[in-house]
Order: structure tokens, then C-alpha cells, then sequence
């Protein structure tokens, strides 16, 4: 309920129409181990209006890899329901594109082979190979578009998966840690970049990730899970304009009050 | 069993270093050879140098190793011309002279080389690393001459001199070369099929819960049989042995082609087909775009597997009712009591099989080129 009051659009109002509007109602999910179930979600309740960038922070093991699963279609949820644009979510679409904690390059295909997998996959490379380009240049791998992916840092292939996901123009992005390996400055850099591109092309954006600064520097929305199974504990509203400044004081209060929501603010 | 040494060579460390024969031969002998020096741009010790080859402009060093392995081939080609032969009882030995004039041109050529090594520039750098062995093997080819045919010591229709294998190869090379071609086509046959059904099993049983439902147990009750158990009951149910040979072959070779690229398929990462999935891949692309290419290392490893036993049947085959082949050929030699003819046709065999081994192992390399680590060549 508070998720709905929530419902804004992006604030450039871009092409809201082309981003998904994701509804997760009740998702509770739980994993069969030997020793009995493991549940991982706990009645999770979300609504993602058409273009808005939300964050999900949370402790490690949490479940939040897990409900991004679910919305992708990999897996069907235990229970609850989940819709994109009012129709149920029942396997992977390339609408939803998903960059995973792990890059998962595929090591026989070279670095631009790789980012041209979702167009190759649905038969549109041919008619759109020059994308594929300027997603290498637009993660700074352009010179890179011929090696193997052995011949790459953690941080470039989490950069090329970055870069594979953003070929497809997809209606919703769903990130997992996308950035957790790259250096700070890459990692600034990139964080500015993904937000103009998600500003240019008016997709939704889900985005999990540890990093408190990151979450409010990005999002709209911050939504913070509790310890395994995830509950939604509390939701932030960002409501800055964007470009946003790393130094606003209101960033720094709202990073205070998430800090103290994950339990951590005494060391703050 | 003959393939054995192949099945964990395909991507590992010491395959990876038997590949770069160039550097590892000079690392581990020739340098440690106290007649041949280091070359001039990189100093020793060896252990530490890098494999790179010295660049075109400086001057090479004298091939020393070729150098001596071209005297010890002088000797060899005289003393086979113009020592005399022991009494052989029934027969003078053929092609004596002829041969030794021929070893001792051929000594003189390689001599010549080696002391014009240092204007010839890179081209000798592939025959360089051989000196050691050149060497060995013109120390062999003496004492087995002398052995034989000069002093008469091993038993002799069973010990022939190195100048009988020539004999046999100028007089027979007609058959030989027709059993070397029977052979070859009755193994590609066998493979090539054995290779394919192989492969689209692998595929098939680890893709598909129901295809692996009913092949799977066929596969362990009937695979690890020994083809050429079957050999006699293929032969009595085949219209030809022709026929009975090409079915045994491609079950020796399809059955460990089918079981590794199985294992290949079912042991891909998970996350591949998530990413490929959520990228809007069909199940086609999965398996031809993600699940095959995973599986190739693997399928690899299945097919030199499958070479070797192919090779093991291909011979039992020609020698238990298929009437061409160099398996028949062995048969036939030790019919006639002719040995030289058997170890003749024996050395062919070793050429064809080594050189087929080598044919994979190129092929791998240039499909599997993204490997990391895997030199190419
Ligand atoms: N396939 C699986 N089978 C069994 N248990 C699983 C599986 N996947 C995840 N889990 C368990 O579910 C819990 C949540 O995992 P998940 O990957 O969603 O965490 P996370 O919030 O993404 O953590 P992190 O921030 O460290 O990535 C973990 O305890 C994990 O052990
Ligand atoms: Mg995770």
C-alpha cells in the first residue's frame, strides 16, 4: 500500500511509455533443502511504476538475488504473484533484461560476440550490429570488442555483461550488484552513466545493491529488506532532482537514516 | 588401452607443454647440452629464459647438436657401404650399398646445414630442437647394422637389417600404400559415423530427461563392452565385413564421444542458459550456441578417446576377416614368415596413427582456440 502511494513517474519524462510496470504482490518464496525449506522471501510487496529506478538494499543472503530471479522469470515464486505491465510473469523475456551478480561471459565468444548475444538470439543482429558498438564504447571497452573474456579484469567483464544487457532496449533492467567490482572512480563514472542512460531511454530500472551512496545517488525509490527471509522493512524516497550532487546534505540524511535502518548507524 | 594417455591430455598443463615443442625441447635438453650454447641474445640460465624466438636480424648460432648428428651419420652411411656383409646363409642382403651411399649423402646434406646454420637464418629453427634426437637415432641405426648385417649377432629371419626395410619398401609399396589407404578409409568411415551418432547422443541424452530416460541404461549395459567381443556375432549379422568393421569401429569410437559430451552438456554452468534465457534465446540457440560450445573440451577428450579404440578394432577387424588393411597385411607377413614386412607395415601404422593423433590435436586447437592457456599453433 505504501509502494502505490509511491507511484510517480521518472522525472524527465522521457518515453515513460517503453519502461514496465512491475507489480509483485505477496511473493513469498522458499528453497527445498534437505534438512526442510529454507524460506528466503517473506510476502514481499513492490509495485514498479512504468520508468521508475528503484534500489533494494539488504543484508548479504538475504533473498534479494532471489526475488530478481523471480521477476525474471527464471523461476516460478512459491507463492504471490508477479505482473509486468498487468500480465503474469511466467518465464524469461527479453523485456526484462537481467545483469547477474557473476558477468557469466561466455568464454568462447569474444567481447563483442557476447554483448551481440541478445540481438543474435532474436535475430535482429544483423539490422542492428552497430549497437552492439556503442554499448562497448559507452562502458569504455570499444578497444577490447575482439579479445576473449580470459583476457579481461573482473571489473571489464562485469563492464561487458553491463554492456550486453544495454544492447537489448529493454523495458525493464534488472541489476544485481552490477558495480560491486569495479574501482571507485569506474564506479562513479559508470553510476552517472547508467542514470542518464535510464534518463535517455525512460526503462524501469531494479537495481540490488550493498552500497548505501550508490542506492541514493541512483534511485528514486530506496527499498531496505530485512535479514533472511526478506521482508520489506522501509522505503526511502530520494525526491532529488537529477543531475544529483554526491555532496547534497539531504544525500547525506537520507544515507543516515537508511545507515540506521540496516542497523549500522552507530558506527556512523 | 591405446588411448589412455590422451584422455586427460586434451586441455591439460602437460599437453600445453608438449605443444610448444620448440621451447620446452631446447629447455629441458639441448641447453643443458654442453655443445650447444645459448643463443647469443638471451644468456642463460635456461629455466629462466622466455620462449621467444631470437628476432630475425641477429645472426644465428652454429646447430652444433646437428652439426655432430651429421658425422654420426657419415659414420653410419660408410660403414653400411663399405664394410662387408656377414654370410647370411640363404640370402645377401639387398639395397646394401645403395642404401649406405644414400645415408651418407643424406649425412653430407644435413652436415652442410648445420654449418651453414648461421647465414640460413629462422629457417632451420624447427629442425633445430631435433639435434639430440638425430643424433640418438643415427647411434640406433649403427649398432643395429652392425648387429645384423655386418656381424651377423641377432637371429636372422626374425632381425633384418635396417637395408631390408628399404627392400620392402621399394619392392611392396605398391601393397603397402593400398593396405595404408584400406585402412584409412575403413577408419574414417567408422570414426566419422561412430563420431557423429556419438556426439548427437551426448547432446540428446544430456538435453533431454526422456531421451536419457531410455538411452542412458542402453549406453551403460552396452557401451563398456569391448568391440571387438562383438566382432565375431557383427560379422555373421552384416551383409560384408566391410560393413561389420565400419559398425564396430563407430561403436568403439561413438561410445566414449557419446558419454563425454554428455557430461560436457549436463556440466555446463548453470548461469549460461539463465543469461541466454533472459537475452530471449530459443531453446535451439541454447543448445547449438551454449550448450554444444561449453561441451567441446569435453567432446574432445571423447574423440581421442574414441581414436584410440578405433584404432584397436580397425586392426583386429583387418585381421580377422576384413581381406584389406595393414592389419591384414601383419597377418599375411607373419603368414610368410616375413618379419621385415611386418615390422615395415608396423612402422606405417605407427605414421598413420601418430599423424592422425597430430591431425586432432591441430583441430582442437583451432576450434577450442579460446581456451585459456591453449597454445595455438
Ligand atoms: N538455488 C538455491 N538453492 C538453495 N538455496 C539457495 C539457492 N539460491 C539461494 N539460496 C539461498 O537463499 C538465500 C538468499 O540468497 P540470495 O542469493 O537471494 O541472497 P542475496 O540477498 O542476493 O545475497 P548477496 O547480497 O550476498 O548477493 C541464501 O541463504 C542462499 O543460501
Ligand atoms: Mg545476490
Amino acid at each position: 500500500m505504501v509502494a502505490l502511494a509511491q507511484v510517480r513517474p521518472p522525472q524527465p519524462v522521457a518515453s515513460a511509455s517503453t519502461g514496465a510496470h512491475i507489480q509483485i504482490h505477496r511473493v513469498s518464496h522458499h528453497f527445498d533443502l534437505k534438512d526442510g525449506p529454507l524460506p528466503v522471501l517473506d510476502e514481499v510487496e513492490l509495485d514498479v511504476a512504468p520508468g521508475e529506478f528503484v534500489a533494494l538494499l539488504g543484508p548479504s543472503g538475504c533473498g534479494k538475488s532471489t526475488l530478481l530471479r523471480l521477476v525474471a522469470g527464471l523461476e516460478p515464486a512459491a507463492a504471490g504473484e508477479l505482473l509486468q505491465d498487468g500480465r503474469p510473469i511466467l518465464s524469461p523475456d527479453p523485456s526484462r533484461i537481467v545483469v547477474f551478480q557473476d558477468p557469466t561471459l561466455y568464454p568462447w565468444r569474444t567481447v563483442r560476440d557476447n554483448v551481440a548475444l541478445g540481438l543474435q538470439a532474436r535475430g535482429v543482429l544483423r539490422r542492428e550490429a552497430h549497437r552492439v558498438e556503442q554499448a562497448l564504447a559507452l562502458v569504455g571497452l570499444g578497444e577490447f570488442a575482439g579479445v576473449h573474456p580470459h583476457q579481461l579484469s573482473g571489473g571489464m567483464a562485469q563492464r561487458v555483461a553491463l554492456a550486453r544487457a544495454l544492447v537489448n532496449d529493454p523495458a525493464l533492467l534488472v541489476l544485481d550488484e552490477p558495480l560491486g567490482k569495479l574501482d571507485s572512480l569506474t564506479r562513479l563514472a559508470m553510476q552517472s552513466e547508467l542514470v542518464s542512460l535510464w534518463q535517455r531511454s525512460g526503462f524501469s530500472v531494479l537495481l540490488v545493491t550493498h552500497d548505501v551512496e550508490e542506492a541514493l545517488f541512483m534511485a528514486q525509490r530506496v527499498i531496505v529488506f530485512s535479514e533472511r527471509p526478506a521482508r520489506i522493512k522501509a522505503e526511502l524516497t530520494v525526491d532529488l532532482a537529477y543531475p544529483r550532487h554526491r555532496g547534497s546534505p539531504r544525500l547525506a540524511e537520507l544515507r543516515h537514516q537508511a545507515l540506521g535502518l540496516l542497523g549500522l548507524d552507530a558506527t556512523w | 588401452m591405446a588411448s589412455a594417455p590422451y584422455a586427460s591430455a586434451p586441455y591439460g598443463p602437460p599437453y600445453t607443454g608438449l605443444r610448444q615443442t620448440g621451447a620446452s625441447y631446447s629447455d629441458a635438453g639441448v641447453c643443458r647440452a654442453p655443445k650447444e650454447p645459448a643463443p647469443a641474445d638471451t644468456p642463460a640460465p635456461a629455466s629462466a629464459r622466455p620462449a621467444i624466438p631470437p628476432s630475425a636480424s641477429a645472426r644465428q648460432p652454429l646447430w652444433w647438436s646437428g652439426a655432430a648428428a651429421g658425422l654420426a651419420w657419415l659414420a653410419v652411411g660408410v660403414l653400411t657401404w663399405l664394410l662387408p656383409n656377414a654370410p647370411a646363409g640363404f640370402t645377401e642382403w639387398n639395397y646394401t650399398v645403395e642404401s649406405g651411399i644414400a645415408t651418407t649423402a643424406g649425412a653430407g646434406l644435413l652436415l652442410a646445414l648445420a654449418l651453414a646454420a648461421p647465414w640460413l637464418g629462422s629457417a632451420l629453427d624447427r629442425l633445430r630442437p631435433a639435434g639430440l634426437w638425430l643424433i640418438a637415432l643415427a647411434l640406433f641405426t649403427g649398432a643395429w647394422q652392425l648387429l645384423t648385417a655386418k656381424y651377423g649377432v641377432l637371429p636372422t629371419p626374425f632381425f633384418a637389417p635396417p637395408q631390408s626395410l628399404a627392400e620392402v619398401y621399394i619392392d611392396d609399396w605398391a601393397r603397402l600404400s593400398d593396405s595404408a589407404w584400406h585402412s584409412l578409409r575403413l577408419l574414417g568411415h567408422g570414426f566419422l559415423v561412430g563420431a557423429g551418432v556419438g556426439f548427437l547422443t551426448g547432446v540428446a541424452i544430456g538435453w533431454s530427461r526422456a531421451v536419457g530416460y531410455w538411452v542412458h541404461p542402453l549406453i551403460r549395459f552396452i557401451g563398456p563392452i569391448p568391440a571387438s567381443a562383438l566382432l565375431p556375432l557383427a560379422f555373421f549379422v552384416f551383409p560384408s565385413s566391410y560393413a561389420a568393421a565400419v559398425f564396430l569401429i563407430a561403436l568403439a569410437t561413438g561410445f566414449p564421444v557419446a558419454v563425454l559430451t554428455w557430461s560436457g552438456v549436463a556440466g555446463v554452468n548453470r548461469n549460461y542458459y539463465d543469461v541466454a534465457r533472459t537475452l530471449g534465446a530459443s531453446q535451439w540457440f541454447v543448445v547449438l550456441r551454449v550448450a554444444i560450445p561449453a561441451a567441446l573440451p569435453q567432446v574432445f577428450v571423447g574423440l581421442f578417446m574414441g581414436l584410440g579404440g578405433a584404432f584397436s578394432i580397425l586392426v583386429t577387424a583387418e585381421m580377422m576377416g576384413v581381406k584389406a588393411g595393414l592389419g591384414w597385411y601383419l597377418t599375411w607377413a607373419q603368414g610368410w614368415a616375413a618379419y621385415t614386412n611386418m615390422y615395415a607395415a608396423l612402422i606405417v601404422m605407427a605414421l598413420v596413427c601418430s599423424g592422425l593423433i597430430t591431425l586432432l590435436f591441430a583441430v582442437r586447437d583451432r576450434v577450442l582456440s579460446w581456451q585459456k592457456g591453449t597454445v595455438k599453433w
